[in-house]
């Protein structure tokens, strides 16, 4: 989540081996979103993370880490930001995508981005948004909000496969990936992962702990 | 097909995983229309359940000097407000797509216990979302949704009303959207749940227009009717939507989503909404639960953009002030939503007024005794 420790956390999170980084543009009402990820997002607007203040840490962390970023939001802030502007601008600070959680693939087909697929998407869905998707398929794990989980879902496997069979983008999964164990099977199944609420919550104990956590899921994907 | 664009609002803003929910939602409720015995259902509860059609009232020592005001009473439906009339319509749809669990959120209690009523008469599954502030302020209706056999789960952040009342609703779908179908109360939410609200709540405003028809032989001046997010007004518009009459939506002047609001994303359709320069959903305020949301249905945004409708607002005084008044000259108790349109109907200029009583105020006595 975009805040004052985003650069010192990214860099962390970079030494620790991750790939790319997102970075979550905060919205008051995240649909998409379990408590860990809402929490944050609750502390970023009130400590004043608005769209340009976000803009500023996407560019300082972009100067500062060699990691592809994308940032992460809802649509709200591009609609008040206005849509081709949020799209140029977010660029133009160093993103190299976009997610937009409540944008599915046929809205906005003009706004190029990570594309999401959902267990309960159709085939005909998952092969346009593989289509339309700006480099790697985002595939949610679960039918649920974001938020760490006990066990890797079971709905993972039949997407990768029914993904498999439609294109040949890299396919990162997520969603309630919480543990190594659980980045190290949805690793076997998918292309990549993304970890964001227990990452999220190993960030509260401070860099050096984000590092660690980073370099657990690093190593248990090797 | 359902209409799923008004104007520049509605659409469908809502993470991937709900689209195939909302295409089937689509497709059962398009058959549903189709289907005669659907009607014939729905026309049968609502006779013998719901008990319509609701009369006509004119509120004849309520009425300002050489000035009529009629009520349509939907406070005399069963559960005591409109509410009921879309819940009955959206649970034979349920029942029709096969879901046993039922989700829905609430404001004021009025959708939460119509939704729990429909759900204790049809044996399935009831879980409402609830703000705490509106767990504490609609406390009658929490017990009596807990009567009913639902689960009232209390929502203890954010604003703790309304708005958050309807995301954590919308996120328990999110997660259970292959069992269980979302009964949202007001014509708000990503498309088709403004098409099919709109159209369950269309019954007040076509028994409204025949009952006009048939007592006064013509019909009022002006409409009026509340808006929060705007279910009963679109309702009640919708029987004089191409008629030479006057719609007027009255909101609580702390949650003005069409009088203040700009365009923003907020649950999953595009409308007016209390927004900030960036984006970011600001608190409403107002009195009255069932109001105090900032954001509204899209069609109401077309229809306020087209100048079809106009939307004034009404303070929280002016609302006690109608309720008091509506009490004590009529022997009526309304809902604080209502009497924010009893308030503006009050000073508007015309001869002939209907007024959609939405709801009784048995649920308000606490909040009306303590100001
Ligand atoms: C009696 C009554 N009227 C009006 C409303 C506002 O909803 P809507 O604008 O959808 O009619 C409510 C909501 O709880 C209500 O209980």
């Amino acid at each position: 989540m975009a805040g004052p420790e985003t650069v010192e956390l990214a860099r962390a999170a970079a030494r620790g081996g991750a790939d790319v980084i997102e970075i979550g543009f905060p919205f008051s009402d995240p649909l998409a979103d379990g408590p860990v990820v809402r929490r944050a997002a609750e502390r970023a607007l009130a400590a004043g993370m608005r769209t340009e203040a976000c803009l500023d840490c996407l560019r300082e962390v972009h100067d500062q880490v060699a990691v592809p970023l994308v940032p992460m939001t809802y649509a709200s802030l591009l609609e008040a930001y206005g849509w081709e502007r949020f799209a140029t601008d977010v660029r133009e600070a160093g993103a190299a995508s976009l997610i937009v959680a409540d944008l599915p693939v046929d809205a906005h087909p003009d706004l190029r981005r990570i594309q999401l697929v959902a267990p309960t998407s159709t085939d005909e869905r998952v092969g346009l948004a593989a289509e339309q998707t700006d480099g790697w398929l985002y595939l949610v794990t679960v039918a649920g909000t974001t938020g760490t989980r006990s066990e890797l879902s079971p709905a993972l496997a039949p997407l990768v496969a029914r993904a498999r069979k439609l294109t040949d983008v890299p396919l990162y999964a997520g969603f309630g990936i919480s543990t190594p164990e659980q980045a190290g099977a949805a690793g076997e199944l998918a292309d990549g992962i993304v970890v964001g609420s227990a990452a999220l919550l190993a960030a509260e104990e401070g860099s050096a702990a984000l590092e660690r956590f980073v370099a657990q899921l690093r190593e248990a994907l090797a | 097909m359902t209409t799923s664009m008004y104007g520049a609002y509605g659409g469908r803003y809502v993470p991937e995983t709900l689209i195939p929910a909302l295409d089937e939602l689509e497709r059962g409720w398009a058959e549903a229309l189709a289907d005669p015995s659907f009607r014939e259902e729905l026309d049968q509860l609502g006779e013998r359940y719901v008990g319509r059609p609701t009369p006509l009232y004119e509120a004849e020592r309520f009425a300002p000097d050489g000035r009529r005001i009629v009520l349509k009473r939907e406070d005399l439906n069963h559960t005591g407000a409109h509410k009921i009339n879309n819940a009955l319509g959206q649970i034979l749809l349920a029942s029709r797509l096969g879901k046993r669990r039922i989700v829905a959120e609430t404001g004021a209690g009025q959708h939460g216990v119509a939704t729990a009523t429909v759900c204790a008469r049809f044996g399935l599954e009831c879980v409402v979302y609830m703000g705490a502030e509106d767990m504490r302020r609609q406390h009658p209706n929490v017990e009596r949704m807990r009567l009913l056999g639902a689960e009232v789960r209390a929502v203890e952040f954010g604003t703790r009303t309304l708005k958050e009342a309807t995301s954590e609703a919308i996120r328990d779908w999110i997660a259970s959207v292959e069992t269980t179908y979302y009964l949202i109360g007001s014509c708000v939410g990503p498309a088709p749940y403004p098409a099919i609200v709109r159209e369950l709540q269309a019954v007040i405003g076509r028994e409204a227009r025949r009952q006009m028809l048939g007592t006064y032989d013509r019909l009022p001046d002006v409409v009026v009717a509340c808006v929060g997010g705007g279910s009963n007004a679109i309702g009640l518009f919708a029987g004089f939507l191409d008629d030479d009459v006057r719609l007027v939506g009255v909101e609580a002047a702390g949650a003005a989503s069409l009088g203040s609001g700009r365009g923003a994303v907020l649950h999953g359709a595009r409308s007016s909404v209390l927004v900030d320069d960036d984006g970011q959903i600001l608190d409403a305020h107002s009195i009255s639960a069932g109001l105090d949301y900032p954001g509204v249905g899209p069609e109401h945004a077309a229809l306020r953009d087209s100048g079809r409708a106009t939307y004034v607002t009404a303070t929280d005084e002016e609302a006690l002030a109608a309720f008091h008044r509506l009490a004590e000259t009529e022997g009526i108790l309304p809902a604080l939503e209502p009497a924010h349109a009893l308030a503006r109907a009050l000073d508007i200029d015309a001869e002939l007024v209907l007024v959609g009583l939405s709801g009784r105020g048995d649920k308000d006595l606490a909040e009306v005794l303590e100001h």
